[in-house]
């Protein structure tokens, strides 16, 4: 009796044993509970890596000088502190910046929409001698660093009378030249040669020529390619300062005017800071780590929000568009 | 009747070459405007000693003095050539590997995995928000670099066995990790995107073969996603030499309107920079290369099929021509 006890615990003990196995190393069908924990706490412990650049900035911006100074706090500031957001939209004149780096950001990104459209259908649909070798340009010129042509660029800019205004990013965005205007014009390939060629054929037997094709069959069909092509040519103009400051603002020449966008105003946020308390009466708190963070998170901020609400987008724009090939 | 034929067919075809044209052409117009003619510009500058006077830009043509030059005078640039080849050598390969591995953690078929989405926001939210002037200002509060990681240790370490010229660029790659991490958002979507495009009976018929998922990995996710690799790494060397947070870059801008160097110089300085990027995508690009997949297997077999039609069709026509001839033979014979 007790013998069989003892065997029949044995065996519960057994089964119990190998489910305990089972549950931390998963079967064929489930992965198990120790793989799962493994690759969440990866996932998360890079994630916080990740973010780790953001969160401090957003720390650190709400601090205090006498936080900053105190080597007991770390993270959570002593009081929730504005003043730094304060002073820093003031050397940065916020409101006439922000609406100024929407209209660099935005104008030439919905020409270059437009223009790279046309493109990449011309590219995707049509067979013409030479095409291979366009193509070939096109991948060289994207390798190719920016840095080679900007001289004479930016001689032939001046002859042209762009220098300092907005039509210099616009000109180039009009004839697919854009910034990484390459990328984009690859994307539309991409969609566009996805295009049932029945759909085409069939509109043309209807009687639409090429140009009325284009339009009502092939632009509506491609709305998230040009969704994404528009967020991202957005985040990139948005993002650039140097061309910026050469071009639009006219930076050093005689054409110079006062353009600027929040980006090229973080980048120089120390001289403009000093400005602001030379021009003006009302002196600023000097300058310390928070301001200069506080700053750096108000020129992102647009950009996070815009993240925010369109991430979905842009986080599945890569598999929409195919760019990894079919 | 034939030839009719002929000839309206290559109507159509010209019709359809004139509309490609058309569509295509502003980009034709910016290529020749904004790319090819400042390109040869911008070389015939680097063989110049460009002054600037009163009256205009003088040119002076003087060979290749401004290559010469730039070893001769400006010695940081050639070291900071060297150091920016072998940073991207290291740090390449480091982000493509590092993306795989997040793509993997990511992927999964069942839809099983929770929180997937919001992962992938998270991997993705860098290449939203970086930007020179932005890096620039967190680089300066060190927040670029895990405070934890204990880099002097590892240079130590490092130091004890490598050469001196390498342990720095990979001591470089961990005091900005983070900057590094940055860099990888889209190749992670990339990966992403073409792991979930791999068949699953493929692993299902492996595992019925006893295949591990380590052997799985090699052999069967490893070849497929081959061509993405070569995409990523040469995606992210023009990502990196594109950079603001370059020196190299910085240093062309600002001798563009030195005084005692000018558009000559920075052009030379531009065209070896160029080269040096060319030849690591080149060198990327063929470490890289498909060798013998099978996509190419299959290229070559369609080959041979269609040299053996061709021989075919040969032959056919051959006997058709002597059979004709024979039978002309015969006619002339009776």
């Amino acid at each position: 009796m007790k013998v069989e006890k003892v065997a029949i615990n044995n065996v519960t003990l057994e089964i119990r044993k190998e489910k305990v196995i089972k549950f931390l190393m998963g079967s064929k069908d489930r992965p198990g509970f120790v793989y799962s924990f493994f690759r969440y706490f990866l996932l998360i412990v890079i994630g916080f890596i990740y973010l780790y650049p953001l969160f401090y900035m957003i720390s650190t911006s709400l601090m205090s000088l006498d936080d900053l100074l105190d080597v007991s706090i770390n993270w959570i500031p002593s009081q929730f502190y504005i003043d730094n957001y304060i002073n820093a939209a003031k050397a940065m004149d916020l409101w006439k910046t922000f609406i100024q780096s929407i209209i660099v950001a935005a104008v030439p990104t919905i020409i270059q929409v437009c223009s790279c459209a046309v493109i990449g259908y011309g590219f995707a649909r049509f067979e013409f001698k030479g095409k291979r070798i366009m193509m070939g340009i096109l991948l060289f010129s994207f390798i190719l660093p920016k840095q080679v042509i900007m001289m004479p660029t930016y001689e032939l800019y001046t002859k042209l009378g762009l220098i300092g205004s907005l039509n210099s990013f616009n000109l180039p965005a009009l004839s697919g030249q854009g910034l990484n205007a390459q990328i984009f014009i690859l994307i539309f390939y991409q969609f566009f040669r996805q295009l049932p060629q029945s759909l085409i054929e069939a509109a043309q037997i209807d009687g639409a020529g090429n140009i009325r094709t284009f339009l009502r069959i092939a632009v509506p069909s491609a709305a998230p390619a040009i969704l994404v092509v528009f967020l991202f040519s957005f985040v990139w103009y948005w993002n650039e300062s140097y061309l910026t400051s050469m071009f639009v603002a006219g930076l050093g020449s005689r054409t110079a005017n006062d353009w600027s966008t929040l980006v090229v105003e973080l980048k120089h946020f120390e001289d403009i800071y000093a400005q602001y308390n030379q021009n003006n009466q009302e002196q600023l708190r000097s300058i310390n780590e928070s301001i200069k963070m506080a700053g750096t998170f108000m020129t992102i901020l647009p950009l996070l929000l815009m993240y925010a609400f369109l991430q979905k987008y842009f986080v599945e724009s890569v598999d929409r568009t195919g760019i990894t090939g079919e | 009747m034939k030839s009719k034929v002929g000839r309206k067919k290559s109507g159509l075809k010209r019709r359809e070459a004139l509309a490609g044209y058309m569509f295509v052409s502003p980009w034709i117009i910016g290529v020749i405007m904004f790319l090819i003619v400042p390109l040869g510009q911008s070389f015939y500058y680097s063989l110049c000693s460009v002054k600037v006077s009163p009256k205009g830009r003088k040119f002076s043509y003087i060979q290749f003095q401004n290559y010469t030059d730039i070893f001769r005078l400006d010695v940081t640039f050639v070291e900071n050539l060297i150091r920016y080849l072998l940073n991207t050598l290291i740090s390449v390969p480091v982000i493509v590997v590092f993306a795989l591995i997040i793509a993997m953690l990511l992927n999964d078929k069942n839809g099983k995995m929770k929180g997937k989405g919001f992962f992938r926001t998270i991997y993705f939210l860098p290449v939203i928000v970086v930007s020179g002037p932005v890096m620039m200002q967190l680089a300066d509060q060190g927040a670029t670099s895990i405070s934890a990681m204990n880099v002097s240790g590892i240079t130590e370490v490092l130091e004890s066995f490598l050469p001196l010229f390498l342990v720095e660029p990979i001591v470089n790659v961990f005091n900005n990790m983070i900057l590094i991490l940055w860099y990888s958002g889209v190749q992670i979507l990339i990966f992403l995107a073409a792991l979930q495009k791999v068949d699953d009976s493929l692993y299902e018929a492996a595992k019925i073969d006893g295949g591990s998922a380590w052997e799985c990995f090699w052999k069967i996710t490893l070849p497929i996603i081959k061509p993405m690799i070569l995409l990523n790494a040469i995606y992210t060397v023009i990502y990196v030499s594109s950079n603001e947070m370059n020196v190299i870059i910085n240093s062309i801008y600002n001798d563009m309107f030195a005084v005692n160097r000018g558009f000559g110089f920075a052009s030379a300085k531009a065209w070896l920079y160029s080269v040096v990027v060319v030849v690591i995508v080149g060198f990327f690009a063929i470490v890289l290369r498909n060798k013998d997949t099978y996509q190419a297997e299959i290229k070559k077999f369609e080959k041979q099929a269609a040299k053996r039609e061709r021989e075919r069709r040969r032959l056919l026509r051959r006997q058709a021509r002597r059979s004709k001839l024979s039978r002309l033979r015969i006619g002339g014979g009776v």
